[in-house]
């Protein structure tokens, strides 16, 4: 996909604002003809290709992909909140995700965490799902193995993966976001 | 009988083998029998009396294998190096048991299968998936409806542990959710199984529900902003194996342990769904739909469900009532009937006219019949009552026996009832008998037109604009009050059992017309409904070799033997 990851999430904090471009239309429907068998199956890369352009997956996304694909809403409902990849609501424009499985975990990951709650002035304790920060900028969350469990703790910032992030390297990596 | 089902073929029926007649050996906890290839093992035990616990599988849903309640250890036949099955010294297949269970929905038996439903490893198996079960549900049973018809209380009595090892803290999730016009969800008592969710995109095609969250946290909902409203809502209440979904209308009314259950079918329009009347002590307090393959399948519509609270209903009548200086007294039986009978007598037999009902039963129709050919009145007809159908189970009829009148001769369609206004204002009719509770003014003939009748008998249950004019009021049965039958849309013949007592003085309708037939013409025949069907059989002959035994819970297929202009419908 050439659609850069988070493209319009400034531009839609609240509402899940934006066009419908007959480019996107175009890329749905290349996704979807990839299925020729059941429809159905186009729902994932659907939603992947909905959060991508406008940041996050709300119901003007789930009627747009069902009515896409001749489901009912609650089929593509059921899938946004089964994958906790994909998010109801707009995240920060720097959204980080700390690993808490248990090598990250003993790696020191909760520090990590709590590092950078503190520098993105979050208050909420973490486990309820995303916090954002009130002017929209940053976001955090605990997430599941990201699978480089040898160079714990490992955080993921936007796309980009880092390992090893202890609280020096958090630090750096919130300065780091422009 | 194929061409007398109503319902769009069922795509599952796990219950129904795709051949009966291809059997295969199977062994089912030891013994060896006959089964037909193919068929779900749930269902294949059960042809055996053996009993595998299950929530998730339906029998008309598909299988979706979630509950794993149905574990079952399955083998297969020993094979020896010819690939031949190795016989044992009974001369049966040896088996080779699988160290691991199977879920009995999702496996079809295959020849030489044995099926244990009762090893230990089932039993572990069995109380393992329980335990599961229990984890997060809130225990309420005290206060939850359906208990005493609960697979998780029953299967927890007998296959569970009696006590939980559980010390986490249970997971909390909405309770008292209003989903839809009629249900009302627990979701901490739901255990997942998507019976609800199948049967609303399978069967009803309009899927407003779905699990939403995952893990522990799924959760049973509607897509937000839409309600689960659909006309076979409640279906959802009975086949949901747990208290998860419940009925409005029926939720906190009644312990189901106290309802004394009858076979009935749904009068409310010409499909005739089987039905299970729960009532006590006089009182109903729910239908079910009772399973019926060339009728209903296992469902019914909610309109048809909830339509029995007119037998509660303050305004029944209770008491005959005869009118004088422009006023209802109630009067004994005897006292009606004899008014009834000297208004009668007054008149011509050629100046009554009888609107009879598509809604009566055969056998009072047929006692009907006799009085009138016995009078020599001809003058009958039935109000028709064209509704809205749908695809499914609602017929465009919304007299339940619009067949059985036709084949008794006494209906005409409503067109002779069109003119009778105009008869009675010319004074060429004058004694008219509205039965079966039909509302003549509605019908439209005006009331003041009826008042210039010599005499108006009405029998019904509720008052009408007709039973506000006539003469005499004969108070009636609703369906659950009485016996008999009826022929359905797609002619077959039907039969319900009296389930509670009508109220007051109020009588069934061939009672009714019984006596009022002994007084006017003094014919005493047909005392009971088994005489009445021994007279019908002979005359009628649709009903030739029929009784009212013979008609079975199930009902009889008359389309083979109804004249070609009904079924022509």
């Amino acid at each position: 996909m050439s659609v850069p990851l988070h493209a319009g999430t400034e531009s839609c904090v609240g509402a899940e604002k934006g066009e419908i471009t007959p480019v996107l239309e175009k890329q749905a429907d290349e996704l979807v003809s990839r299925y020729p068998i059941s429809k159905r199956s186009a729902v994932l890369p659907l939603l992947h290709l909905w959060q991508e352009t406008f940041g996050y997956i709300g119901p003007r996304g789930v009627e747009w992909i069902a009515r896409k694909l001749s489901l009912q809403e609650i089929q593509v409902l059921e899938l946004v909140t089964f994958y906790p990849w994909f998010r109801q609501q707009p995240y920060g424009k720097f959204h980080f995700r700390v690993c808490r499985t248990l090598p990250c975990a003993l790696g020191g990951s909760g520090k990590t965490f709590a590092a950078l709650q503190k520098l993105m002035n979050l208050k909420a304790d973490g486990h309820e799902g995303a916090m954002i920060s009130e002017d929209g900028r940053f976001s955090l969350e605990y997430s599941e193995c990201l699978a480089s469990c040898g160079t714990a703790p490992v955080v993921l910032r936007n796309d980009e993966f880092y390992e090893k992030v202890d609280e020096k390297r958090a630090t750096e990596l919130v300065a780091g976001c422009q | 009988m194929s061409n007398c089902i109503s319902i769009p073929m069922n795509p599952w029926n796990h219950d129904v083998a795709k051949d009966e007649k291809d059997l295969v050996d199977v062994q089912i906890d030891g013994v060896w029998l006959q089964m037909p290839r193919g068929l779900n093992v749930v269902e294949a035990a059960h042809r055996a009396k053996k009993f595998i616990p299950h929530y998730c599988y339906h029998p008309k849903l598909s299988v979706v294998g979630n509950c794993r309640m149905c574990l079952f250890e399955m083998g297969t036949p020993k094979m020896g190096p010819d690939r031949k099955p190795i016989l044992g010294a009974d001369g049966k297949p040896e088996i080779a048991w699988m160290p691991r269970p199977q879920i009995g929905c999702a496996t079809g038996i295959t020849p030489g299968m044995g099926i244990r439903t009762d090893s230990p490893l089932v039993k572990d198996c069995r109380n393992g998936v329980m335990e599961f079960l229990l984890i997060n549900h809130p225990l309420d049973c005290t206060i939850c409806d359906q208990a005493g018809e609960c697979k998780l209380q029953e299967f927890s009595v007998e296959y569970g542990t009696g006590e939980s090892r559980f010390v986490e803290n249970k997971v909390k999730k909405p309770k008292n959710v209003d989903l839809g016009e009629r249900i009302v969800l627990d979701d901490e008592r739901c255990i997942l199984c998507s019976r609800c969710v199948r049967f609303s995109s399978e069967v009803t095609k309009d899927n407003v529900l779905g699990f939403v969250n995952r893990g522990s946290y799924s959760t049973l909902t509607a897509y937000p902003g839409k309600r689960f409203d659909n006309d076979y809502s409640l279906n959802t209440v009975d086949i949901c194996p747990v208290g998860a979904l419940t009925s409005k209308d029926f939720r906190f009314q009644m312990r189901v342990w106290f309802l004394k259950e009858s076979k009935s079918i749904c009068t409310s329009c010409g499909t005739g769904c089987n039905v299970t009347i729960g009532s006590r002590e006089g009182k109903v307090h729910r239908l079910t739909p009772r399973e019926n393959e060339a009728v209903n399948s296992a469902w019914m519509c909610d309109y048809g469900r909830l339509n029995f609270h007119y037998l509660e209903d303050k305004e029944r009548l209770q008491n005959p009532l005869t009118k004088a200086a422009g006023e209802h007294f109630p009067a004994p039986w005897g006292d009606a009937l004899n008014r009834a009978a000297e208004g009668l007598r007054k008149v011509q037999p050629s100046e009554i006219a009888v609107v009879a009902s598509a809604r009566m039963t055969n056998e009072e129709l047929f006692v009907l019949k006799r009085w009138m050919d016995e009078l020599g009145v001809t003058l009958v007809d039935t109000v028709n009552r064209p509704e809205q159908g749908d695809q499914f189970l609602r017929s465009a009829d919304g007299n339940p026996n619009t067949r059985g009148a036709e084949l008794l001769g006494l209906s005409h369609g409503g067109r002779k009832l069109s003119t009778w206004g105009g008869e009675i204002a010319a004074g060429r009719m004058k004694a008219l008998l509205v039965l079966g509770g039909e509302d003549v003014v509605a019908a439209g003939i005006p009331a003041a037109c009826l008042a210039q009748l010599e005499i108006l008998i009405a029998s019904a249950i509720l008052p009408n604009a007709t039973t506000r004019v006539a003469h005499v009021i004969l108070p009636g049965a609703g369906f659950a009050e009485k016996s008999g039958s009826m022929v359905n849309v797609h002619g077959r013949l039907q039969r319900f059992s009296r389930s509670i007592a009508p109220p007051g003085q109020a009588r069934e309708e061939w009672m009714i017309l019984r006596d009022l037939r002994e007084i006017v013409t003094g014919g005493n025949s047909l005392h009971s409904i088994e005489d009445i069907w021994k007279s019908m059989a002979t005359v009628i002959p649709v009903f030739a070799g029929l009784s009212w035994g013979k008609i079975g819970d199930q009902g009889v297929d008359l389309t083979h033997s109804l004249p070609a202009e009904a079924t022509a419908k």
